[in-house]
Order: C-alpha cells, then sequence, then structure tokens
C-alpha cells in the first residue's frame, strides 16, 4: 500500500492508502506500484485514477507536478474537477 | 442642565449604534475564523511545492535560468494594492492608499507606473484621481478562490515575460495577529534572488519526468501564482482583523459614552424632581403663612 495525498491550494482533496495510481504525465501516461523509484513529474490536464480499498476512483487535474518518494505520493494540482 | 428628553434619545441612539458595532464584530470574527482557516489549508500545498522545488534546484546543482528573474532598467511599473471592499476597518485601507502612493509618487517616480487594484476601495481612490488603472479584477473579494487569484497572477506574469512591465510590486497588510497589521511592499517580479537552494540536503536521486528543464519550468510560475495567493489570503485576513479590532474599540467606547450619558441624564431628573419638590414646599408655606 501506498500513501496518496492530492492537494490544491484552496483544499486537501485526497489522503488515503492506494494499491495504484495513474497520471497524466507530461511525457505520457504513467502508473506508479509499490515501491517506485523517487521521481518528480509534471503533468498534463488530464485523467488521474487510483485503487483505494473501497475500489477504483479518478478525478481530472488541470495541470500539476506529482513526487513520488517512499511509497508516498503527493500531487500538488492547481485545480481538481470532479 | 441638559435637556432630560433630548439625553434620553441620545442614549437609545448610541445604544443601537452600540448592538450594530458588537454586530459587526462577530461578524468580522466570524469571517476571520474563516480566511485564517483559508490560509491554514493552503500551507500543506505551498510547503510541498517549496520543497520539490528546492529537491529539483538542488539536482540541477542550483543554477537555473528564470524568464521570471530577469532584471531590467525599471521603465514600466505594475503596482498591485490591495484593499477591502467595505470600510469601518480602521486604517487598513488608507495604509494601503498611503504606501501604494509613496511608492508610485517616491520609489518610481520616474516610471511609467500602472495600477491594478484589488478591493473596492482601491479601485475607486486610485481611478478618481486618474491614475492609469487596470479594473478588471478589482472584485476578487466578493467570491475570493484561487482560481480568480490565478488569473490575475497570470495576468502579471504573461505581461512581465511580454515586456509590458519591468518591474510587478504587491502592497499588502501582513497579518501578524489579530490586532496587528504590517504594510508590505512586496517585490513580485521579477523573482528576487530564487529563495530556493540553501540546503544542499538532496540525498535521493529523483527521476525527473519529462525533463528537468520542463519540470523548472512548470513549477516556477506555480510558486509565483502561490505567492501572490497568499499575499491575498494574508490581506484578506489582516482586513477582518482590522475591522474586528475597530469594531471591538467602537463598542468599547459607546459603552463610555453611554456611561457618561446616564449619569447626565440622572442628574438632570433628579435636579427636576428637587426643584419641584422646593416649589411645592414654598407653595405650602406660602400658604400657611397666610
Amino acid at each position: 500500500m501506498m500513501q496518496l495525498t492530492i492537494i490544491t491550494p484552496d483544499q486537501k482533496v485526497f489522503e488515503g492508502e492506494v494499491s495504484e495510481a495513474t497520471f497524466p504525465g507530461a511525457a505520457g501516461s504513467f502508473q506508479v506500484l509499490k515501491n517506485h523509484a523517487p521521481i518528480v513529474s509534471a503533468l498534463d490536464k488530464g485523467n488521474v485514477s487510483y485503487t483505494t480499498k473501497e475500489g477504483k476512483l479518478s478525478l481530472v487535474v488541470d495541470g500539476g507536478v506529482v513526487e513520488v518518494k517512499d511509497n508516498k505520493i503527493v500531487l500538488l494540482a492547481e485545480k481538481v474537477i470532479g | 442642565m441638559a435637556n432630560l428628553k433630548e439625553v434620553k434619545q441620545r442614549i437609545t441612539s448610541v445604544t443601537s449604534t452600540q448592538q450594530i458595532t458588537k454586530a459587526m464584530k462577530m461578524v468580522a470574527a466570524a469571517k476571520l475564523r474563516r480566511a485564517q482557516d483559508r490560509i491554514l489549508k493552503m500551507r500543506p500545498y505551498s510547503q510541498k511545492l517549496t520543497a520539490i522545488l528546492n529537491d529539483v534546484v538542488a539536482a540541477m546543482g542550483g543554477e537555473l535560468q528564470i524568464a521570471y528573474a530577469e532584471q531590467r532598467p525599471v521603465e514600466r511599473v505594475l503596482i498591485v494594492p490591495m484593499t477591502s471592499d467595505k470600510g469601518l476597518c480602521g486604517a487598513f485601507n488608507s495604509n494601503v492608499l498611503k504606501s501604494t502612493s509613496t511608492a508610485i509618487h517616491e520609489t518610481y517616480a520616474n516610471a511609467e507606473v500602472t495600477v491594478l487594484p484589488l478591493g473596492k476601495k482601491a479601485y475607486e481612490f486610485f481611478s478618481k484621481r486618474g491614475y492609469k488603472t487596470i479594473a478588471d479584477h478589482y472584485e476578487v473579494f466578493m467570491d475570493l478562490s484561487y482560481d480568480r487569484v490565478r488569473e490575475i497572477a497570470t495576468y502579471a506574469m504573461d505581461a512581465f515575460i511580454a515586456g509590458e512591465y519591468d518591474r510587478v510590486v504587491l502592497v499588502y497588510n501582513h497579518f501578524r495577529n489579530v490586532a496587528t497589521q504590517e504594510i508590505q511592499v512586496e517585490q513580485f517580479l521579477p523573482m528576487e534572488g530564487a529563495s530556493v537552494g540553501g540546503n544542499d540536503t538532496m540525498s535521493i536521486d529523483y527521476i525527473l519526468e519529462p525533463t528537468k528543464e520542463y519540470v523548472i519550468e512548470e513549477l516556477v510560475p506555480v510558486a509565483l501564482k502561490t505567492q501572490f495567493y497568499k499575499a491575498v489570503l494574508d490581506s484578506n485576513a489582516s482586513e477582518h482583523g482590522a475591522r474586528m479590532t475597530s469594531m471591538d474599540k467602537a463598542t468599547e467606547n459607546a459603552g463610555e459614552l453611554l456611561k457618561d450619558l446616564k449619569l447626565m441624564y440622572n442628574r438632570s431628573r433628579q435636579a427636576a424632581i428637587t426643584n419641584e419638590i422646593l416649589e411645592i414646599v414654598a407653595g405650602a408655606n406660602a400658604l400657611e403663612g397666610n
């Protein structure tokens, strides 16, 4: 399990355990699984999806940046839709 | 001695004024709590952003060329004063207006200055006095959100890159605590000394996608917008703090005034009664004497 946090300047959108997360990277969509190498990636506008215990969730971000380190994922988005 | 009826009328009017100021204080307190909440909510975002930016800059060996940091001779300046939409908040607005005027007439006396007012008070002040103003955004505080502020910051940043302005300055009240606001004249663009680096404790080798340069180019504008948003939130919290303090003072003053008025009222009431008794006794005496 990995810890995923999605924050915007206005609020914390999501915080919790996920087993998998997919991001719309600027160089193409990519998936993060457990023990992923440390990465910082810029994001394009697009779909972010992640799997929690309750099931698969998704939302749309309008650009941003994601950092993965020690099974912690932090997504900084300027705007989140849905 | 003052007229009894007049004093009574004044007491009534001061009481109702006191009720109003008391209510305004409560409202300001509630709004202040919301404004502070906003600042707290945005803190994790800006902290994480700075952390990532620091890491990435460290990974690049501290060398970075950013268009937003370009120093040019200052010929055209954009000043962004932030005030409130409404008055009754002490020296909050006049401090901003005064500092902005000083900046225009002294610091940037030789430059062509454009004013981008945020808040109705600043808009009214600068548009009436014939300054070159951009009036598109002054009602930002009516419905404050990152989205709205982002628009304004983006405008300033794009105009800076396009060479329309050589410097962008923010003038706002910094929120120290509920009772104290500090006026802040802050250079927004060009970015100052890129407050990154410092701690070269970058132990982890990040993969930077798609390229280091791209990540930096994406992150820097976001950091700038965040800085702008922070200033706006700061100003917003200061406004409610200032209004709360000044309304508290007003309520207190009304209380003192009421005390004086009541004393005066009771004195003149007593004087009137004494007078009446004297008259009655004198009348009775005169009758008995006959």
